[in-house]
């Protein structure tokens, strides 16, 4: 067994002062796939975005390669991709312009490297569309042809299946696997079934509070 | 894509930004226009609304022009965040190990090449108009330069505070119009003494020294906001 | 251990208790000194010859003025504290500490005015202070809208904080720039060192008042901060064992 790249150590997480979960211990190993579930409200997104390091968390903290995030801000984030609902792509530039300043942010990305992507993503030939005019599964994909620009080893990804058809979600699950077995790990979460064989889930729902008023903290 | 990096530069993002803000606005050239059409027409209506005497007019050009400007640039910020908050930009910008502070600045950078600089290129034209006597234009011209970068620096702050607010624009004129206050004094008051004889050199000198405090603070205070809204 | 009593400062709970037996002497002190203050100043002091009776009101104005702008240096301390130290009590004595400099600013200008009509015939100067005044109530109005419209009260304090903290470095800027106008006002008329330009039959009770005026900010302050903390750990348990236990022995007791 490796050293976990990711450790969720005693993680809590409040929303406006109501505690959603807490007490998550889990570590991610490389190669580790795993999928957030919980019913709606569990917190599944405030899990992500604490991962992520744009929530504080209430109790506890997240670890990169072993040293909590908070102290190594530049350097996780250049481990760090994150697709999160909301898509980045600015209508006025055309598909090559947008990835190319989503990759200035983390890994700046080469014309052949992103011509290769679009065809991963079957958006070949549209590196110079508008994205105006492109359709909201085909905004998705263009953010989802980072998966194969970028070097970062944990991928966050927030609902990554929507508005996407079934062989773009064939392709997505297969490009996470390749990265788990490239030694990355995957956070996501999902509503739909998923046909990859191996991934782990980590329930929310098992680390909600009893409703109970919570004693003060410091 | 093999995994790991071979570390990042910094000021890769910001040209990034830079390049990505001017191509957009560049493409949507009609979204400059409103501030300055807004200044045009607003300076336009005023001899109307007053009175149309030379005399009457060279005193009051230099405060009504800045405060025209002012109004203008206002009016603009509203817009410096909107979008990137609104399409998840935001979250990028934040999650990646180019420091925030330098993002700030690219966009504000863009804002001020988009607002203030045409304002401040247009005004000696107000400043005729509004027959502005002879001494007044360069020092007009350059109060306007330095002052509306150091109002793009301010309003980026505020800009930053209330884009998570539905209506934003009335908590933004209360956050931002006193910070604007100095500057107004300093600006319409280096033209107007270089008007009266004094020389601009005072008070330019004064916004110089506002615009390098300016830059420390702002974008700094601004990243800090935009940290507590992107989470809303 | 000597971080313990400095994180212990920040438990609101702890200050609500400590603060209930501070009020029992510090409340009824405040309201005396205040009579006694403005007792002495508006009845017994001397009639200035120049102003008449109307100077009096120096009495009220002058240190509502100064509370006016320590307390939002008050308020940033807080704001900032809070930030670096991310404890919940500074943000809650932050946001009390907004309205009651605001009331105070709006409580200058109108004495001002008042002052302003027998002295200068007008209500309303364009001098250097009373428009620093405004601005100033401006100020304030900007960090209690901030307060209140904010989606989420973590976001709200924070955002305030550092609105606070950029107006406490433009307070000077703002302060000097309206300096530049030429000012119909008297010449400050007490200053640390140096002559005091005014008689000491009328400075002590002015004294008396300044100090005054900081204990009743002090006081309210403190009210403003439990009714701060009340709301927001309504849900904790401490808070509903204090409400069971009032109204079991049905007291009104100390509460706010």
């Amino acid at each position: 067994m490796s050293e976990p790249l990711l450790t969720l150590n005693n993680l809590s997480c409040e929303r406006d002062s109501r505690t959603l979960f807490s007490g998550v211990h889990y570590s991610c190993p490389p190669g580790t796939l795993l999928q957030i579930v919980g019913f709606n409200g569990a917190g599944k997104t405030t899990l992500l975005h604490t991962v992520a390091g744009l929530l504080p968390a209430a109790c506890g903290d997240v670890r990169w390669r072993g040293r909590p995030i908070a102290q190594q801000r530049q350097a996780f984030y250049q481990d760090l991709l994150y697709l999160g609902h909301q898509v980045p792509v600015k209508p006025q530039l055309s598909v090559r312009e947008n990835l190319l300043w989503l990759g200035a942010l983390n890994t700046p990305a080469t014309e052949a490297a992103i011509a290769a992507a679009l065809v991963e993503v079957d958006l070949a030939g549209f590196e110079d569309s508008p994205c105006y005019a492109l359709s909201a599964g085909q905004k998705r994909r263009v953010l989802l042809a980072q998966l194969y620009l970028s070097r970062a080893a944990l991928w966050i990804l927030d609902e990554p299946f929507t508005a996407i058809d079934k062989s773009g979600v064939l392709k997505l699950e297969a490009a996470m696997a390749r990265h788990a077995t490239n030694g990355g790990v995957v956070l996501f979460t999902s509503h739909q079934p998923l046909a990859m064989a191996e991934f782990t889930t980590l329930d929310l729902s098992a680390f909600q509070l009893s409703e109970q008023p919570s004693e003060e903290a410091i | 894509m093999p995994i790991g990096h071979d570390g990042y530069q910094v000021g890769t993002g910001f040209k990034a930004i830079l390049r990505r803000d001017l191509t957009s606005v560049w493409r949507n050239r009609s979204d400059i226009a409103s501030p300055l059409v807004f200044f045009l027409i607003s300076i336009t209506l005023l001899p109307l609304g007053v009175d149309p005497s030379d005399k009457l007019l060279a005193v009051i050009a230099p405060g009504m022009i800045w405060i025209m400007a002012l109004l203008a640039t206002l009016l603009s910020l509203d817009s410096l965040f909107r979008q990137d908050y609104d399409d998840g930009s935001l979250t990028q910008f934040i999650l990646s190990p180019q420091p925030l502070y330098l993002t700030v600045l690219a966009k504000v950078i863009v804002h001020w090449l988009t607002t203030g600089l045409p304002l401040a290129l247009i005004a000696p034209v107000l400043g005729v108009m509004l027959s502005l006597p002879a001494g007044g234009y360069w020092p007009l011209v350059l109060s306007l330069i330095i002052g509306t970068a150091i109002m793009s620096l301010i309003g980026a702050m505020g800009a930053a505070l209330t884009v998570c607010l539905r209506s934003s624009a009335l908590v933004l004129t209360l956050i931002v119009m006193p910070l604007y206050l100095p500057v107004l004094i300093i600006g319409s008051n280096t033209v107007s003494s270089s008007v009266a004889g004094f020389g601009a050199a005072q008070g330019l000198a004064l916004l110089g020294a506002a615009l390098a405090m300016a830059l420390l603070v702002m974008p700094v205070a601004a990243a800090g906001a935009l940290r507590i809204s992107s989470n809303h | 251990m000597a971080w313990q009593w400095f994180h212990r400062l920040g438990s609101p709970r702890w200050f609500y208790e400590k603060s209930s037996r501070w009020l029992v002497w510090f409340a009824p002190l405040s309201i005396a000194l205040m009579l006694v203050g403005i007792g002495w100043g508006l009845g017994f002091a001397p009639i200035d010859s120049k102003q008449g009776d109307s100077y009096r009101i120096i009495f009220i104005h002058m240190p509502a003025a100064a509370l006016a702008l320590a307390g939002y240096y008050i308020m940033a301390i807080a704001g900032a504290v809070g930030l670096i130290w991310k404890m919940k009590l500074p943000f809650m004595v932050m946001k009390s500490a907004a309205p009651i400099g605001a009331a105070l600013t709006i409580l200058t200008l109108a004495t001002g005015s008042l002052w302003g009509h027998p002295t200068w015939g007008t209500f309303w100067e364009w001098d250097a202070r009373n428009i620093f005044m405004l601005v100033l109530l401006f100020l304030y109005a900007g960090i209690v809208v901030l307060a209140e419209v904010y989606p989420s009260r973590d976001a709200a304090d924070k955002a305030c904080a550092i609105l606070a903290l950029v107006g406490t470095i433009n307070v000077p800027i703002i302060y000097k720039s309206v300096d530049w106008w030429y000012s119909l006002h008297q010449p400050a008329s007490i200053k640390l060192t140096g002559g005091s330009t005014i008689h000491s039959s009328m400075l002590y009770p002015l004294l008396v008042c300044i100090l005054a005026y900081y204990c009743f900010y002090t006081l309210a302050l403190i009210l403003y901060t439990r009714r701060e903390i009340l709301v927001r750990e309504a849900r904790t348990s401490w808070v509903l064992e204090l409400a069971q236990g009032q109204g079991k022995s049905n007291k009104a007791g100390d509460g706010l």
